[in-house]
């Protein structure tokens, strides 16, 4: 009898999980694809959104580092390799110049009740993606070198230039600071992120033509040249890898670096407790008495490709919308950033949402701005390693993103 | 050979080659002519998690109406070859006119990416060549006196450097020559500088990046130099000995000039390989002191969120007429050798 009952109540739950799951997506059929790049946070999402799979739902996903060079030829075909792209704010951005992704409005009418206003990621007032987090670069310190050097918790780079002074004479570190300056994309970063805190356009308003030669692109560079000083001087090979990998060494003491790596830097893997436990995260610092962190806020988010069909792009809908789900949070509160509904913020988000409310502002979603960012990689390093001035430097990247600019058709 | 025995003979791989290298090269070369169509921007309201704002955006269906009548671009002739991004005439002559002696021209000349590269992939062309070939019939010469037993484990050893791919060659170097690594720390300690870092300085990251090419290329050319030594016929050479020739005689006046032939093919192939030079400056991460064309291609493809297809066709219609540069004496040689053999 006991049995029988035990077995009753089993098959009772299965059968309720599994309509649970399926009441849970509701979609009435379809093929859903998801090309997404390659970290943890997104995992999570992904395999929340593969829960829909069944009756009638395939659901596959590709995670990959190289998603931002082939989503453009992926999301070009048609009927589109990837039904779902995950993107971040520079990476849409060639998805809308070709027109490659849908707009949203009706399917978040019809399904994205849960949805936050600022999760819609509006152009001219159409929906073209949903942010489900956030994500920007800095400030890392370690509490314990700062108190045997002797110095306060810097909050400018300023401060961060006389503190690394001050742990080199101390004896404690040659080369305290670090930041991701590896040429192409990590230094082109580095670069717009530094040039925000001037609080300056990069473009002529309205245009775009490049206006970076000016003083506060002279300011810029600068200070990146005064960081890399204090620098190893390997510091043209460093990747976010790299600099992640030389914190948890213990060979830094100051560091910018992306809040994505938080959770990993402050878990108890590849470190030890002496250094994680006096680990600390902070908002990015400002620099020349600008009031903006030196800073740009980025958001991971996704859209719908235009080429596929529209039974596929609302069972796409439907699936995303599962993986971002408040429950999904839940699960993984401390992963990253989250923008939905449901999410606390743990030790590990402090440094994102200081930058946030210090006034750091957005990464330009600006047609041109990916060209720019690519020159910038491309140009600094003789100026870093002491080879040109840094007026010949600006002009050097000017004359890249021009050359570049004219070839994409942004200008003539 | 009757002409249309041969035609028959040889039309699979004809086919194969028009297929697969001439068709994909002319589709370059056309490429290398067009550019994006003038994009029609305006000026819209977005929004995002951080608020909203008025930026520029792409009209998108002014510029799909460009792109439908002209899927190819708009022809723009040499000008990418000669933009700021190649070869660059009009900044080369600002620098020639504006400057005050060879060296200042140089420096300017140099700023430049194209030239920049260029410099570095000649260098590295013509200093790993020759090693490679030195290095690789010496190893063959030493290989080939070694007892039987012996001689299967060592040509396996030699051949290792190449069977391991090239990119993870490269990265296995990269660790070691880290201030932690074996090679890093020992040069640090043996000169007793903590700051030596073969990364950081220009000058050092050139020679391990071709002390890595050699040691890449070398176990080519020792099989192909070892496989000529054993055709090398050996009554001349204990002719040579009867008349009182020693070892180093024996293989300056007869083993060398019987593997001229070999010498003439590895420098061909090598010469073609080094032009291309790539993996190496990815592995090591070495873009910030050393690019070639082969990575200036790369970065116009894969280094920014956008993809210039127009700029990495030019650098590679470029790179194959610097390649086609280079051939051309040894073509020539060829050429004049095969004429006074058949006649």
């Amino acid at each position: 009898m006991f049995q029988f009952k035990s077995m009753v109540a089993s098959a009772a739950i299965l059968i309720g999980s599994a309509t649970i799951s399926n009441a849970g997506c509701g979609i009435a059929g379809g093929n859903v694809s998801i090309l997404a790049n390659d970290f943890a946070a997104l995992h999570a999402v992904i395999s929340a959104a593969e829960m829909c799979a069944g009756d009638g739902v395939t659901i596959s996903k590709n995670h990959t580092k190289e998603h931002r060079t082939i989503q453009v030829a992926a999301l070009t075909a048609n009927p589109a390799e990837y039904s779902v792209a995950v993107v971040a704010n520079s990476s849409l951005v060639p998805l809308l110049n070709d027109g490659l992704v849908r707009s949203l409005d009706d399917l978040v009418a019809k399904h994205g009740g849960s949805l936050q206003k600022h999760q819609l990621v509006t152009i001219d007032g159409k929906i073209m993606a949903i942010a489900f987090m956030a994500n920007a670069q800095h400030f890392y310190y370690r509490s314990d070198i700062l108190e045997k050097a002797g110095v306060a918790v810097p909050s400018t780079y300023e401060d961060v230039l006389a503190a690394a002074k001050a742990i080199k004479s101390a004896g404690l570190m040659e080369h305290p600071f670090a930041f991701n300056s590896a040429p192409g994309w990590n230094l082109g970063e580095e670069f717009i992120n530094m040039y925000m805190g001037t609080g300056a356009d990069f473009f002529k308003p309205g245009t775009a033509e490049v206006s970076i030669n000016n003083e506060h692109g002279i300011a810029t560079l600068n200070m990146m040249k005064a960081l890399t000083e204090h620098s190893n001087p390997d510091f043209l090979t460093f990747n976010s890898d790299a600099t992640a990998a030389l914190w948890e060494a213990g060979d830094l003491a100051l560091a910018t670096m992306w809040g994505s790596r938080a959770g990993p830097i402050l878990d108890s893997e590849g470190s030890t407790e002496a250094i994680t436990s006096t680990t600390v995260v902070a908002s990015a610092p400002s620099f020349a008495g600008g009031s903006r962190p030196s800073s740009t806020l980025w958001w991971d988010g996704f859209a719908i490709a235009s080429n596929v069909s529209d039974m596929d792009a609302e069972a796409s809908f439907i699936a995303m919308m599962n993986g971002i789900s408040s429950e999904m949070v839940k699960a993984n509160n401390d992963l990253t950033v989250w923008l939905i509904d449901g999410y606390k913020a743990g030790p590990t988000a402090v440094g994102v949402s200081e930058t946030a409310a210090n006034g750091a502002a957005p990464y330009p979603m600006l047609p041109f701005m990916g060209t720019l960012h690519g020159a910038a990689g491309a140009e600094l390093t003789d100026f870093l390693q002491g080879n040109e001035s840094a007026e010949q430097a600006l002009s050097d990247i000017e004359a890249a993103y021009t050359a570049a600019a004219i070839e994409k058709g942004f200008l003539n | 050979m009757k002409h249309r025995t041969f035609m028959w003979f040889i039309l699979p791989s004809l086919a194969a080659m028009i297929l697969f290298i001439a068709l994909p090269i002319f589709s370059v070369f056309t490429q290398s002519f067009f550019v994006s169509h003038g994009q029609v921007l305006i000026e819209t309201e977005n929004c995002g998690p951080f608020g909203c704002k008025k930026e520029v955006t792409v009209d998108v269906d002014a510029t799909k109406q460009l792109n439908m009548e002209n899927p190819l671009g708009k022809f723009n002739g040499f000008k990418t070859y000669t933009n700021r991004n190649h070869l660059a005439f009009q900044e080369v002559g600002i620098a020639w006119n504006s400057s005050a002696s060879i060296f200042s021209f140089l420096k300017s000349l140099l700023n430049l990416p194209f030239y920049k590269a260029l410099l570095f992939t000649i260098t590295y062309t013509f200093c790993v060549t020759p090693f490679v070939i030195v290095i690789g019939l010496f190893i063959a010469l030493g290989v080939n006196s070694l007892p039987t037993i012996l001689k299967g484990p060592t040509i396996f050893m030699s051949l290792l450097p190449m069977i391991v791919t090239p990119l993870i060659g490269a990265l296995i170097l990269y660790w070691m020559i880290d201030a932690e690594g074996i090679i890093g720390a020992t040069l640090q300690k043996v000169f007793d500088d903590s700051s030596l870092s073969l990364k950081a300085s220009p000058s050092l990251t050139w020679i391990m990046l071709m002390v890595y090419g050699v040691w890449h290329a070398a176990p080519f050319s020792f099989i192909v130099f070892y496989a000529g030594l054993q055709t090398v016929p050996e009554d001349t050479l204990e002719a040579a000995m009867i008349d009182g020739a020693n070892r180093w005689q024996r293989i300056w006046y007869i083993v060398v000039p019987y593997m001229m032939p070999l010498v003439v093919f590895i420098t061909l192939i090598q010469l073609m390989d080094n032009f291309r030079v790539f993996e190496p400056i990815v592995g090591f991460s070495a873009q910030a002191n050393a690019t070639s064309l082969s990575w200036i291609i790369y970065n116009d493809l894969r280094g920014q969120d956008v993809q210039l297809f127009g700029s990495a066709s030019t650098t590679s219609m470029l790179t194959i007429l610097g390649v086609g540069f280079l051939l051309i004496p040894i073509l020539v040689r060829t050429w004049r050798d095969f004429n006074t053999k058949t006649v």
